[in-house]
């Protein structure tokens, strides 16, 4: 049994901790896990993507198109860019709020986010949409996010774990002063 | 044993430690940097660590190590061991005493680096051992196989892993402290005929290298990691892989009938007998490689060299692309030419709207923007060149700066702003470096500069930290990777003391004080330079963020359009700031014509 899971977004979402977390309650249930994600230079405000693949058998961190079981986007466009790498019968769960680069800004493009949804649902069968933006607002931080995606796609049985599996794993990842939010943001 | 979940950098560096390292030296470059940083992290006091000024140095120094008997272990990127290669090709005579092993990373796409260069062309130009790892846990083990052969055979060896092995994560079996080695070092033990290079040395040591490689193109030939994989079915055709491809060709072939599977571990000395083996009675071999055709071209040579009439195909013969990092799809398209099968399945959706680019940009309050912005008017309608260097503010390039003409590797800009000042003498030259680069290898530029009676400015962007790499300490910083608390070695005494009369530092984000000394100080005739000193914006605790007074902005944009700042945005049409980003560095309000934009503290 493998599976298959991409987390895409920006830089600076907490993209990288969201996976090894995931990563981490792997580790605890003894199931072999492999990962990769960007690093350096596209970093800066550039797309982000981190595969990971949990089971027996792996050779390599990343996996060909039509592989992922689910796909976690932090950010629509971002999660319509990678949707190839969804399988046939996989589950999307995507932020509704769009980042808008440096460069749209410069050019005045007026790209909203919906468009992207719109062809998330059109594409994918099983889409979860999450007002990440509100959910972060209603919790007082910007910084969450990663927890309330996570907890998304963990509370719709999207990942082998229960929201307790990562809520433990957290508390041992992440500073004492931030357990509180982060359960809530899991919860949200 | 026990299992940890490891990125592939860190998994080097513990492999080395359960190896009873006892030195490790280098610089930093993606996608090398994690291995010195791990040793660092997990250092029990008992292992020298240091980040050296640049990887020549840091290559010495392992050696010096090496010479007393010492394990040492020097880590860097492609592009450095290009810095390195002195030492590298005169030590490759001389030999070590103790366990050596330089750890250098490729980075096929490229994904972060100047070149696609391929290191196992330097261990066979050097006549060095190479390993190339094409797991995180392969990696682990290997870099132990790696300080063994070292040391038994008193030679460096190179290391050879590549960005998706360095920085894959997986969990793998690691051992525990109780089984690691330990290495009490001899000490240096004086002899001048084996320390000492010299031609006739080098005569002798080249005899002896040459006999060594044969001898371990042998030993590798049995070497458990170079493997031969049966075929799942008879077949007449063969793959010949290594590194991270491997790994994608055994994806390819999941639940397929695949052919004989040839996995080089040691592309040099090849291993030329198992190779043979792997040839015997195939028809045709696909290479499936990243970088350069070497493990092609070797099969190609021994099939010339044993009349076998098996067919090579690969990059060479264009089976395979020529440049780029290979995929899973790309090997699995790659491979269904080769086996005859049908091509894998393309994913069956509809167009997909306009994504938006999002390519790297100078982060939000960083003070390259102001340096950059503040060159840029300064000289606004003045013939002027701007040559810029490695590191994050490469990213100036970008527009709206637009303020990097030229780019070429470390420390480069400084000496092509004096080729091109030779040349246009009625031209403002400007070199941009940073700190870290500054100390790497600009200083001699500086020296060239002002001995060679050049015209230009010497723009230090001075920011205190290595950024781009991720924040490692150099001289400028006052701290080492031991934990050391040393005095900073001054940029603006080292450019007096080499002779540059005018040297001013001045904070960017004062931005007409900033205009105002490049004015100045570039009118000047021959070697001036401006440092401009100012902390990395990811290091500080920001400002709060600036507030746009909206009745006073006419949405004229120019902080947009100048700045190009990631925390300025359009929300509802108009602009706004992003206060996620926003560092409130105030640069930005002293650019609005209107004053409409405020609340950042240290805006003038």
């Amino acid at each position: 049994m493998q599976s298959n899971i991409l987390i895409c977004g920006v830089g600076g979402q907490g993209i990288v901790l969201t996976s090894k977390l995931i990563a981490a309650a792997a580790m605890a249930h003894d199931i072999p896990v492999m990962s990769a994600e960007t690093i350096g230079m596209a970093q800066k405000g550039g797309s982000v993507f981190s595969f990971l693949r949990l089971g027996d058998d792996l050779y390599c961190p990343m996996f060909p198109e039509r592989s992922a079981d689910l796909i976690i986007g932090f950010e629509p466009a971002e999660a319509v860019r990678m949707l190839p790498y969804l399988k046939d019968g996989g589950k999307v769960v995507v932020n509704t709020h769009p980042i808008m680069p440096v460069t749209a800004t410069l050019s005045g493009s007026d790209y909203t986010g919906s468009e992207m949804l719109d062809y998330l649902k059109r594409n994918a069968g099983d889409v979860l949409l999450v007002d990440g933006d509100k959910a972060c607002e209603e919790l007082g931080s910007p910084k969450v996010l990663n927890m309330v995606m996570l907890g998304a796609a963990v509370r719709n049985d999207v990942i082998p774990f229960s929201v307790d599996d990562i809520e433990d794993i957290m508390k041992k990842t992440v500073k004492p002063q931030f357990h509180e939010l982060n359960s809530k943001a899991l919860r949200y | 044993m026990h299992k940890e979940f490891l990125m592939g950098n860190a998994a080097i560096a513990r492999g080395a430690i359960a190896a009873g390292l006892n030195l490790v030296s280098g610089y930093p470059g993606t996608p090398s940097t994690e291995v010195l940083e791990t040793t660092a992290k997990i250092n029990n006091g008992s292992i020298y660590v240091e980040w050296s000024v640049n990887e020549k140095a840091a290559l010495e120094l392992g050696a010096g190590a090496a010479y007393c008997g010492a394990r040492s272990m020097v880590t860097m990127k492609q592009v450095g061991l290009n810095v390195a290669s002195d030492p590298l090709m005169s030590l490759a005579y001389i030999g070590v005493k103790g366990g050596m092993v330089i750890m250098v990373a490729d980075d096929p796409g490229p994904i972060s680096s100047q070149t696609e260069q391929d290191t196992r062309h330097f261990a066979a130009f050097s006549k060095l051992p190479c390993f190339d790892p094409s797991s995180v846990q392969e990696a682990y083990d290997m870099i132990q196989d790696a300080f063994k052969y070292s040391e038994k055979y008193h030679t460096p060896v190179l290391f050879r892993p590549t960005t998706r092995v360095c920085h894959g994560y997986a969990s793998i079996e690691v051992k525990d402290e109780n089984e690691y080695e330990t290495n009490r070092p001899e000490g240096f033990v004086k002899d001048s005929s084996k320390w000492v290079i010299f031609p006739r040395l080098s005569y002798n040591a080249h005899i002896r290298i040459e006999e060594r490689n044969a001898e371990l193109s042998g030993v590798f030939s049995d070497y458990e990691r170079n493997v031969i994989i049966p075929e799942k079915k008879a077949c007449r055709k063969g793959i010949a892989t290594h590194g991270i491809s491997y790994t994608y060709t055994m994806e390819a072939l999941r639940d397929k009938e695949a052919p004989r599977i040839f996995k080089v571990s040691t592309p040099f000395p090849f291993p030329e007998q198992a190779a043979v083996k792997f040839l015997e009675g195939l028809d045709e071999v696909l290479c499936i490689e990243e970088l350069d055709p070497v493990i092609e071209r070797e099969l190609t040579y021994i099939c010339g060299k044993y009349h076998l009439a098996t067919k090579i195909l690969g990059k060479l013969t264009h089976n395979v692309k020529t440049a780029g990092e290979n995929t899973c799809a790309s090997v699995s398209a790659d491979i269904a030419v080769f086996m005859g099968w049908d091509a894998p399945e393309k994913p069956s959706l509809e167009e997909a709207p306009a994504l938006p680019v999002r390519p790297p940009v100078l982060c939000a309050g960083c003070p390259h923007r102001a340096s950059f912005f503040a060159v840029k008017e300064a000289m606004k309608g003045k013939k002027s060149v701007f040559c810029g260097d490695i590191g994050c503010y490469t990213l100036g390039n970008a527009m709206p700066l637009d303020m990097v003409d030229t780019c070429l590797c470390m420390g480069a800009g400084v000496n092509i702003t004096q080729g091109i000042g030779k040349i246009e003498p009625d031209t403002s030259c400007f070199a941009f470096v940073g700190d870290s680069t500054f100390f790497a290898s600009a200083i001699t530029g500086a020296v060239n500069a002002v001995y060679n009676q050049a015209d230009m400015t010497l723009v230090v962007l001075d920011n205190s930290t290595t950024a781009m790499t991720g924040h490692q300490p150099h001289p400028g910083t006052g701290r080492t990777m031991m934990g050391e608390i040393v005095e900073k070695i001054s940029i603006q005494e080292v450019l007096r003391g080499v002779g540059v009369k005018i040297v001013e530092t001045v904070n960017p984000l004062e931005l007409d004080k900033a205009i105002d000394t490049v004015k100045r100080v570039s009118a000047e005739k021959g070697v001036k330079a401006i440092i401009f000193k100012s902390p990395c914006a990811v290091l500080i605790k920001g400002n709060k963020p600036a507030v746009i007074d909206s009745e006073k902005c006419i949405q004229c944009k120019k902080c947009i359009k100048t700045l190009g700042c990631p925390g300025i945005v359009m929300r509802d049409g108009k602009v706004a700031i992003e206060n996620s980003l926003c560092t409130g560095c105030g640069l930005c309000s002293q650019v609005c014509p209107c004053n409409a934009i405020g609340g950042a503290e240290n805006a003038e």
